[in-house]
């Protein structure tokens, strides 16, 4: 699989955990337990899970936002556990992650074109007036008006929040956009919106997504494999169609089974 | 049980709230009655007034800032609830009617074993002695499937899951055999797996002891699985009201089609999804005419000038929309622009100034949105197509 963007091997990540008043390790939360996947340059990922199954510490571990017990990640060819910090720095320009709640990773004292500007200067990537087009390229490529530009992030509903968040992403011209349960935090009628962005993103600057969901019809609808983590295992990973028609794991078989389907069965099953 | 009168009957009850912003019309004039043994969804957004309907049902309500305006009325059984003194309120409370919440963690006293606070609920309502309760508790444990229930009524809160944790919760609620049980967002702090059982043992309790049930969720797919009758809230008000079938092959308001059309359904892959445009408004300046004219596509002059009742649509069906009085419109709209097929959304520039006067200067509301959005670079290609030819 050589077209791999990112290619995942033999990952593992365990927190300590300590008891006692000194704190010795006694033992440890296998939170990633040795998955491997390859996300290929163009497609989405959907990485599936429940609360705890260990989805969310791969991609920061995948980010180098916390350090890996073991495994390797390449990221085009290149080692990202063996980065130095000038390398380091590259790939966080090529790579960016969304995450679920924009508010929480917005400055609040920061006008949003500020935060914008901010990602350019630090990225080396415009200046000036140069810059000011590219945050009003930015706003309207996300669906924002240039006037948003002075506005805090208070004065932005949660679907907009997003949206900039998703801005701020791409301020960096990335490759590859790791979506952390971008859409949980929304109303169901906006959700539609920010689900639709990403794909119309995805289509016109040809990025690359690794697509992280608790809820499965969202992640069935974004993307072109599926894998399904649980308890730190990849326990089925195949294309999209497969895993949701015929999954072959127990556990995808349960999940399945349990989301709700908005449609009644008229009577039957219920009391 | 046509002939009798509903368990609970509310009407026209409205909940306002003062802010710094102004007066917020959360529960904005709801009226709806659950008979004995139903299940009622309401479902609705964030802001749009179903829990705060929930709780003026149990005066839960603080006040001030929230205030429950003269002329709603909530009858119970026969009795005004809106004017029993707190002392007798109480009574109702956790006995007659009873309430689970999204976070069971912050409603369960972390200090105290969770058989304990089961016992205390049977001992203030229903008068027990400390043994009987306790061991009433355990065995309440017992039947929401809480496995090895006596040892698992001696621990406390934060030594259970969350799933544990909802199960005591539902435990305290049915502890005193209520009539009626109002859930709300009961599973959505859980997993998916652990959502589906806790909606089975809804069901199961709801069989067994034949209590009626208000559940409110934002999820479809929930109303789908366990409700008989769905009330959809928007902007504190009803838009539509239906028995769960037909609220499903035949929603009648712009927003219950909206919210069908915009979630995406598991095996039945969709190229996009329906959107609709910008966000709920704000509590304190809902829009004028019908609320949800400025997000609606099939929106035009009247929506703006006449604020909709709620017309009836068939048998125990009603939708607050005037395409009910103008139906050959829903055809127009849907042959010239798709309805919400092809609907460009507005940008959200726009989600929260709505120019209601715009509506009114389009030279052929016939045809047009009510407003023509700036350089729709969301919008479909193909579907952009499809409305010119």
């Amino acid at each position: 699989m050589n077209d791999a963007l990112l290619d995942v091997r033999g990952l593992k990540k365990y927190f300590p955990v300590r008891r006692g008043l000194f704190g010795r390790t006694r033992d440890y939360v296998r939170a990633v337990d040795d998955i491997s996947f390859q996300v290929r340059r163009g497609e989405t990922l959907g990485l599936v899970g429940e609360s705890g199954s260990g989805k969310s510490t791969a991609a920061r571990t995948i980010l180098r936002l916390i350090e890996p017990t073991a495994g390797e990640a390449r990221f085009d060819g290149e080692d990202i556990f063996a980065m130095d910090e000038a390398a380091l720095r590259r790939f966080r320009r090529r790579v960016q992650i969304v995450f679920q709640d924009p508010f929480a990773s917005l400055n609040p004292r920061m006008t949003v074109g500020d935060t914008l500007h901010e990602a350019l200067h630090i990225h080396r990537i415009a200046r000036g007036a140069a810059a000011d087009r590219r945050v009003h390229e930015l706003l309207g490529l996300v669906g924002l008006a240039p006037e948003h530009a002075r506005r805090y992030p208070h004065e932005f509903s949660g679907g907009q929040r997003q949206r900039i968040g998703i801005a701020r992403a791409l301020s960096v011209e990335p490759e590859f956009i790791i979506c952390d349960e971008p859409v949980s935090a929304l109303d169901v009628s906006v959700q539609a919106q920010v689900l639709n962005l990403l794909r119309d993103l995805q289509d016109r600057l040809g990025l690359t997504y690794l697509f992280i969901a608790h809820d499965l019809s969202v992640v069935e609808h974004m993307s072109d494999r599926i894998a399904v983590m649980y308890r730190g295992r990849i326990v089925e990973i195949g294309p999209t169609e497969q895993v949701i028609r015929q999954p072959r794991h127990p556990y995808t078989r349960a999940l399945l089974a349990a989301v709700p389907v908005p449609e009644p069965r008229s009577g039957a099953g219920k009391g | 049980m046509a002939n009798t009168a509903p368990l609970l009957e509310v009407t026209d009850l409205r909940t306002y709230f003062d802010t710094e912003a102004g007066t917020a019309r959360a529960v904005d004039g709801v009226s709806f009655a659950i008979e004995e043994g139903e299940v009622l969804g309401i479902v609705g957004e964030s802001g749009s007034g179903k829990s705060v309907t929930s709780l003026s049902l149990m005066r839960l309500v603080p006040e001030p800032p929230g205030r429950i305006q003269p002329g709603s009325s909530v009858r119970f059984r026969g009795t005004e609830l809106l004017e029993l003194d707190e002392e007798r309120m109480r009574r109702v409370r956790g006995n007659e009617i009873a309430m689970i919440f999204q976070e069971p963690m912050t409603s369960l006293n972390p200090v105290y074993p969770v058989g304990e606070q089961i016992a205390e609920a049977l001992r203030y309502h229903k008068g027990l002695g400390k043994r009987a309760a306790w061991a009433r508790a355990v065995e309440l444990l017992g039947l929401v499937g809480i496995p090895d229930p006596e040892q698992r009524a001696r621990a406390y809160p934060h030594q259970l899951s969350g799933g544990m944790r909802q199960r005591v919760m539902i435990a305290i609620a049915i502890s005193c055999e209520p009539k009626l049980l109002i859930a709300d967002e009961p599973t959505t702090a859980l997993d998916v797996t652990i959502q589906a059982q806790i909606l089975d043992l809804l069901a199961e309790l709801r069989e067994r002891l034949g209590m009626a049930m208000i559940l409110i969720t934002h999820d479809l797919g929930v109303v789908a699985e366990v409700c008989d009758r769905v009330l959809v809230m928007y902007a504190g008000q009803v838009m539509e009201e239906a028995d769960v079938d037909t609220l499903f092959r035949d929603p009648r308001h712009p927003y219950t089609e909206g919210l069908l059309r915009a979630i995406p359904r598991l095996g039945q892959p969709v190229e996009r999804l329906a959107v609709i445009p910008g966000g709920v408004p704000s509590a304190t300046a809902w829009p004028v005419g019908c609320r949800f004219h400025p997000r609606c596509p099939y929106g035009w002059e009247l929506c703006v000038d006449a604020h909709p009742g709620l017309f009836e649509a068939g048998v125990g069906h009603a939708s607050r929309c005037w395409l009910e009085k103008h139906p050959e419109r829903r055809e127009a709209v849907r042959r010239e622009t798709g309805g919400y097929a092809a609907k460009v959304p507005r940008t959200p520039a726009e989600e929260h100034h709505r120019p209601a006067a715009a509506t009114g200067e389009a030279p052929e509301p016939e045809r047009s949105p009510p407003e023509a959005p700036p350089r729709p670079f969301l919008a479909d290609p193909d579907t952009e197509r499809e409305v010119e030819r």
